[in-house]
């Protein structure tokens, strides 16, 4: 088993009547809620976690990409990854990703993530999401119905760029590059492990499955929603002729731990209710951009189980209906240790982005709940997948010898 | 008197359409809406009363196939000829509502000795920045009625005539109609229903009618003031009780002013 800590990076002054004040905290939330004074405490607060969380055992530190969003200020994922790649020793840095039909041209994509896998000394996740419609339609203005093919073109070049040993033509639909050549190129070979982060789009399991790419399903509604889907995609697995390693797969998962679970309520509850109450309140209008989602995906049952009322129905749940129903879990080390195994078990995933800060939960709860997590749960979940260990294609390979970062500057000194 | 719905091959079989055809005199090629069409629209009929009225359905609306191959202006405005063609047709009078409108004088732009007589009804195509054109991607479904309709009443009794969104199989039914539809409209009007038309104006030809709705609240009446000033010799015609669903609200008065492309 693997563990990803992961923080959304949301902001954690929205107010309190922000739901009745403001229709969306995506794509038209007024900018004006942003202090930047503020947000230089929160942006090195969140950053420090995430180097706490590799100090306490971690297996890799996550990042991803959202636009015009309060509750993910990681509009550059890339610049995240590098103020770890230098703070940092042992962690995969897991980007999830950046999403490679938004940039022109995607080489561009090519050579930051080559840049990263060579500063850490191969510890880059490479993550290619397509991304959601508010971000890639609303936020970015791509055209919903275009996205797609605009998503394969940058996979194939992104790819091709990395493989190549010489500048090559590049002739695509969006992006025509006389001289295609990604100088610097990744340390991992053929290349870094790709992570596709899919939304329950079943058009991308085939993606993943043909290419050996890892899933990950994100999802905020915890991993009994997300039984039937993840069935789905092991059946696809099987389908294809291919095995049934869980490295195959990874979940995103909220996870609260305290001493007791009463303790857990009294300490992480504000922070959940936060979280569901203001960071998910997305208007509907802009979930779904006509186009953005195939009719194939339309018609499987799946996409019930990501739309509009999913999203009003979590703000309204108690502490314990949202335990019941798995959007998180939470509780004594005992009792997340317990629900945790069943998730990892059912889902049959070899890696788990632990959603440990939620909404505005404060720096020393944070780090609380991440080292309770490190210490007493983690160990006990760590050997669930004994026989499938030495399944080494999905995760990343560092160099055996690196370079300590400010070691020159050091001998300078001396 | 012709009445029909029928497929049509169209460049030679690469899309498959369908149109509705009625009517009878000197032919005419109506080019509907992003929010698509139904054989038994009104303002069909009144189109029908006086013209040989061609109503071809863009790939993405109805049962008509082909929309993967059309990602942009030009190859709407390309496929729009080879329907004409398809139909076989020669310089028949144009007419297009919104988007349909925008597609139409893209084809007068692009071959100005092919389109002799245009009809734009409350076109998309420009945009203006004092004017803003609202979003009408992100808005729900209740939100339409009031933007789209002089009277929004009228409207949503119009827009859910027949409709039992309790009925699950009706909502799939309505969401995928709509995706399929807006998907294609997408590639022309999101997210900004601008693709340099204003630049090409110029090269238009034909004797223009532009039609507006009073209350139109979707491209307001500026739209009509900028593109009578882009168009040569065009006429402007302004219907009062009409938003821009004139040609629901209008039928007639839209038909009138259309005759005068005689």
């Amino acid at each position: 088993m693997r563990f990803i800590w992961f923080n959304l990076m949301p902001w954690p002054d929205l107010p309190d009547d922000f739901r009745e004040k403001y229709r969306s905290v995506w794509v038209d939330i007024p900018s004006a809620l942003y202090d930047p004074v503020r947000g230089h405490e929160v942006y090195n607060t969140y950053l420090d976690q995430l180097e706490f969380a590799e100090s306490v055992g971690y297996d890799g530190l996550g990042v991803n990409e959202h636009h015009a969003n309060a509750y993910g200020l990681m509009p550059s994922p890339g610049l995240m990854a590098a103020a770890l790649a230098r703070r940092t020793s042992q962690a995969a840095l897991v980007v999830l990703g950046s999403s490679i039909a938004l940039y022109d041209p995607p080489i561009r994509v090519a050579e930051e993530f080559a840049m990263l896998d060579v500063i850490s000394g191969g510890r880059l996740v490479a993550g290619f999401p397509v991304g959601t419609s508010m971000d890639t339609n609303y936020a970015y203005g791509r055209v919903p119905a275009l996205l797609r093919e605009r998503y394969a073109e940058a996979h194939e070049l992104i790819r091709r760029a990395w493989a190549a040993e010489e500048p090559f033509v590049f002739n695509g639909r969006y992006t025509k590059l006389r001289y295609a050549n990604c100088w610097p190129k990744p340390i991992q070979k053929p290349h870094p492990p790709i992570f596709i982060p899919g939304g329950g789009s079943i058009e991308t399991w085939d993606f993943c499955i043909e290419n050996d790419y890892n899933y990950s399903y994100l999802s905020f509604f915890g991993y009994l929603r997300a039984r039937r889907l993840m069935e789905g995609y092991w059946q696809r697995v099987a389908e294809m002729g291919k095995d049934d390693s869980p490295y195959r797969a990874t979940f995103a998962q909220i996870i609260c731990v305290a001493e007791t679970d009463a303790e857990a309520e009294r300490l992480y509850g504000p922070h959940v209710s936060y979280f569901f109450n203001r960071c998910l309140h997305v208007f509907p209008g802009f979930a779904d951009a006509p186009g953005y989602r195939t009719i194939k995906t339309i018609q499987s049952e799946f996409l019930n189980q990501l739309t509009r009322p999913q999203l009003g129905l979590a703000a309204s749940l108690s502490w314990g209906e949202l335990i019941e129903r798995g959007y998180i879990v939470a509780g004594s080390p005992e009792t997340v240790r317990q629900r945790m195994e069943e998730l990892i078990k059912t889902l049959r995933v070899g890696n788990i982005i632990c959603g440990i800060h939620v909404g505005n939960m404060p720096p020393e709860k944070t780090r609380y709940s991440t080292e309770l997590f490190a210490k007493k749960v983690m160990p006990q979940l760590k050997g669930i997948w004994k026989d499938w260990d030495n399944d080494e294609r999905f995760w990343i390979h560092p160099l055996a010898e690196r370079v300590v970062p400010g070691s020159a500057v050091a001998e300078a000194a001396t | 008197m012709t009445v029909g719905s029928y497929l049509l091959d169209v460049a030679g079989g690469r899309r498959k359409i369908r149109v509705f055809e009625a009517g009878d005199g000197r032919p005419l090629v109506f080019l509907h809406s992003a929010g698509g069409i139904t054989e038994d629209n009104p303002f069909l009929a009144a189109l029908a009363r006086r013209w040989h009225v061609f109503t071809p359905l863009l790939p993405g609306y109805g049962d008509s196939e082909g929309a993967e191959g059309l990602r942009d202006m030009l190859d709407v405005t390309l496929h729009s000829f080879d329907v004409v063609d398809a139909l076989g047709l020669d310089r028949p009078i144009l007419v297009g509502h919104s988007m349909g409108a925008m597609i139409a004088a893209e084809m007068a732009a692009v071959a100005p000795r092919e389109v002799e007589r245009l009809g734009l009804i409350a076109p998309a195509g420009l945009w203006l920045d004092d004017h803003p054109i609202p979003d009408l991607f992100s808005k729900l479904p209740h939100e339409l009625p009031a933007l789209l309709f002089h009277d929004p009443a009228f409207g949503e009794r119009m827009m859910t005539a027949g409709a039992d969104f309790d009925d699950p199989k009706f909502l799939e039914a309505f969401i995928i109609r709509n995706t399929r539809q807006l998907a294609m409209a997408g590639k022309l009007l999101f997210p900004i229903p601008d693709r340099g038309l204003a630049e090409r104006l110029y090269r238009i030809r034909a004797k223009t009618m532009l039609i507006w709705g009073e209350s139109d609240r979707v491209i307001p009446p500026a739209y009509g003031d900028a593109f009578c000033r882009g168009i040569a010799g065009a006429e402007l015609v302004r219907i009062p009780a009409a938003g821009h669903m004139v040609i629901v609200e209008q039928p007639e008065a839209v038909v009138a002013a259309l005759a005068r492309l005689q």
